[in-house]
């Protein structure tokens, strides 16, 4: 249902919704609102940088429904898009979706603003394990918003058994032209890491040589390296392996119940995503009402509903229903899980020699 | 003042026709590559920084045998592009000159038709139609179901069908337009005087739509060398040309120097193919 709200967009340069027309304007939708605070400020907008389908269906209409503040959505695809968009300076966003490692690297280049933990109550929603961080240390300058783990998404009917292991991926010809890789070069090179049995982490030189020579061998039987669009290759029928994120898998099993997901044995890299506010942010008084808006657990709710990846919000997840937080694919358990490790931000340098190898691993 | 030329005197209305524009390009095209190209003289500094430090390390770096090879292949990708766009343009362009007036209307329209929507979008299209369970590999099934499904999609064969789909229309309209001007009594005199009809094609009609065909080369391969979404989203593990790794190091690895050396080094390759091209005109004219 359209929020009654965003029907007639404020025009710039005209007075502002009146407080009668915002009254009349949220109609039966706004029961249980607190219309004190919807009169004024009401033309407030914040810009929100997010990752594209990773919101609520009526995440932004509720918020500006509650707290008269409009949500300008607008959406990028890697974390280094969005580092490079902020790296010359803030054009203006005041909430941004950064993941853990860019957490680390955007903190080391003094790029997010530190949290104001006391604007922000909801954070008590967030389950214990996730409320420290390695990649935050205090004071916090994000909040977890979802977790997600690589795995195999992969076509049942296609496939023999559970490829619980990379090896399918990494040094096999068993699924010869079926397979799909990532075009991430840390998380190519890491989990190949993973793979030889190693940490994720600190991986040196010669590891990487390793990885990107087994990655050269294998490249014929790779049909293709995605950008974070896998699950779509796998419905589409072009591939039927994928290494791919929990949620996006969880997402497609929605349309087709021949895919199925798993984390190989060897371990694999988590991952969280968080609501961030990037240094230079115009309003970043309403970017905290707005994340602790998201942190609600009826707001989270209605987020994980929609976007079906694992979320750290303990009071949301306990009111979702059993499907969902009994869901093996969003909530992977076994021994894949029990090895898997967080990656850690190791610097440019190390980010080069990744990027480096696999540069020369795809012109082999 | 007699003895003053007349034009001295139009300075005023030149500068002042020529100043907004001329201002637009050094603010907005010539500043902003200054800057790219003085990053390609820098090195970073931490996690978000870049020092100018005059280094030409990083077009040293180039010069390594995998950037020149990934150089040479985007070279290979994109002129086997331009000479299939070529081969398939030239016909195309003659026969809208020779079409009747209403027609050649409707098929220079159907020529442009495909600039009226994104690039992404037809490229999405496009990997419908050559994918696995695609259109085309559903007709192969259906005709002969041995052969399906075809390789048509993530290789390197896809990158250059997306590569000639795009820029075909390049090709068609500037040969047309140089096709359209011709001299059609040249044509009637060659073959009254006995030369075969490919005679004719290759000896009257090409040397005089060459400045059309030279032009359309030019519009088709600089574009097609500097390609980025079709070699990402149709090609396969190895299908990566030089704007997908300056891509890379302006995201992903974070090494803008570099990148900016890499996009410089794809500049000055661009202007000494305009140069020849200059040259090869010079000379098509001299004779």
């Amino acid at each position: 249902m359209p929020s009654p709200l965003s029907s007639p967009p404020i025009l710039p340069g005209r007075r502002p919704l009146s407080r009668r027309r915002l009254l009349a304007g949220l109609g039966s939708a706004a029961v249980g609102l607190t219309l004190v605070s919807c009169g004024r400020e009401s033309t407030r907008k914040i810009n929100f940088y997010n990752w594209d389908t990773y919101i609520g269906r009526t995440t932004l209409a509720d918020f500006q429904a509650d707290s008269g503040i409009r949500v300008v959505p607008s959406y990028f695809a890697t974390n280094d898009e969005l580092f490079a968009k902020l790296k010359a300076g803030n054009p203006g966003y005041d909430v941004i979706v950064p993941s853990n490692e860019f957490v680390t690297r955007m903190n080391t280049a003094d790029m997010l603003m530190p949290l104001d933990m006391s604007a922000i109550p909801n954070f008590a929603n967030i389950a214990p394990e996730f409320q420290q961080a390695d990649y935050d240390t205090t004071p916090r300058h994000s909040v977890p918003y979802t977790w997600l783990v690589l795995g195999i998404g992969y076509r049942k009917s296609k496939v023999d058994g559970v490829p619980d292991s990379w090896k399918w991926l990494y040094d096999s010809d068993r699924y010869a032209g079926r397979i799909a890789l990532l075009t991430e070069a840390a998380d190519l090179i890491r989990i190949g890491a993973k793979y030889l049995g190693k940490s994720l982490n600190d991986v040196d030189a010669e590891t990487t040589a390793q990885v990107a020579a087994m990655l050269t061998r294998q490249k014929p039987y790779i049909k293709t390296f995605h950008e974070d669009n896998g699950q779509e290759l796998l419905l589409a029928g072009d591939i039927d392996l994928v290494l791919e994120y929990n949620g996006d898998i969880a997402q497609a099993m929605t349309d087709d119940s021949d895919i199925d997901f798993v984390v190989p044995k060897e371990g694999s890299l988590l991952n969280a995503d968080t609501l961030a506010i990037p240094n230079g942010a115009p309003e970043p008084e309403l970017a905290h009402q707005f994340i602790n808006f998201l942190l609600d657990a009826r707001v989270g709710k209605g987020i994980a509903e929609t976007i079906l990846y694992p979320t750290p919000n303990a009071a949301a997840k306990a009111l979702m229903p059993a499907s969902y937080r009994d869901n093996p694919v969003i909530f992977p358990t076994g021994p894949g899980m029990e090895n898997s490790q967080w990656g850690r931000y190791e610097g440019p340098e190390r980010q080069r020699l990744f990027e480096d190898a696999i540069t020369r691993m795809r012109a082999a | 003042m007699p003895s003053r030329h007349p034009r001295a005197r139009e300075i005023g209305p030149f500068l002042a026709i020529l100043g907004p524009p001329a201002a637009w390009f050094l603010l907005f095209f010539v500043a902003p590559m200054a800057v790219v190209w003085a990053y390609s003289f820098g090195s970073n500094v931490g996690a978000a920084g870049i020092e100018i430090t005059g280094t030409f390390l990083n077009y040293a770096r180039t010069l390594e045998p995998v950037y020149l090879g990934i150089l040479a292949k985007s070279f290979g990708i994109a002129a086997i592009a331009t000479l299939a766009c070529l081969l398939l343009g030239f016909p195309v362009a003659l026969a809208i000159s020779f079409a009747p007036a209403r027609l050649r209307t409707l098929l220079l329209v159907a020529i442009m038709l495909p600039f009226w929507t994104n690039l992404l979008i037809r490229t999405y299209a496009l990997m419908a139609v050559l994918r696995d369970q695609g259109l085309v590999n559903q007709a192969v099934e259906a005709v002969a179901p041995g052969l399906a499904p075809l390789p048509l999609l993530h290789n390197n064969f896809a990158v250059i069908l997306g590569l000639v789909y795009v820029h075909l229309p390049f090709m068609v309209l500037p040969i047309y337009a140089a096709l359209d001007r011709l001299d059609r009594s040249l044509l009637e005199a060659s073959l009254d005087l006995g030369a075969s009809h490919l005679d004719t094609i290759f000896r009257i009609l090409v040397p005089l739509a060459r400045p059309g065909i030279l032009a359309g080369l030019l519009l088709t391969f600089i574009p097609a060398l500097g390609s980025y979404l079709t070699p990402d989203l149709l090609g396969g593990p190895d299908s990566q040309m030089i704007a997908n790794i300056i891509e890379r190091q302006f995201k992903r690895a974070n090494d803008w120097p570099f990148g900016a050396a890499l996009a410089f080094v794809l500049v000055y390759l661009t202007l000494f193919v305009l140069a020849a091209q200059g040259l090869l005109r010079r000379r098509g004219e001299a004779e």
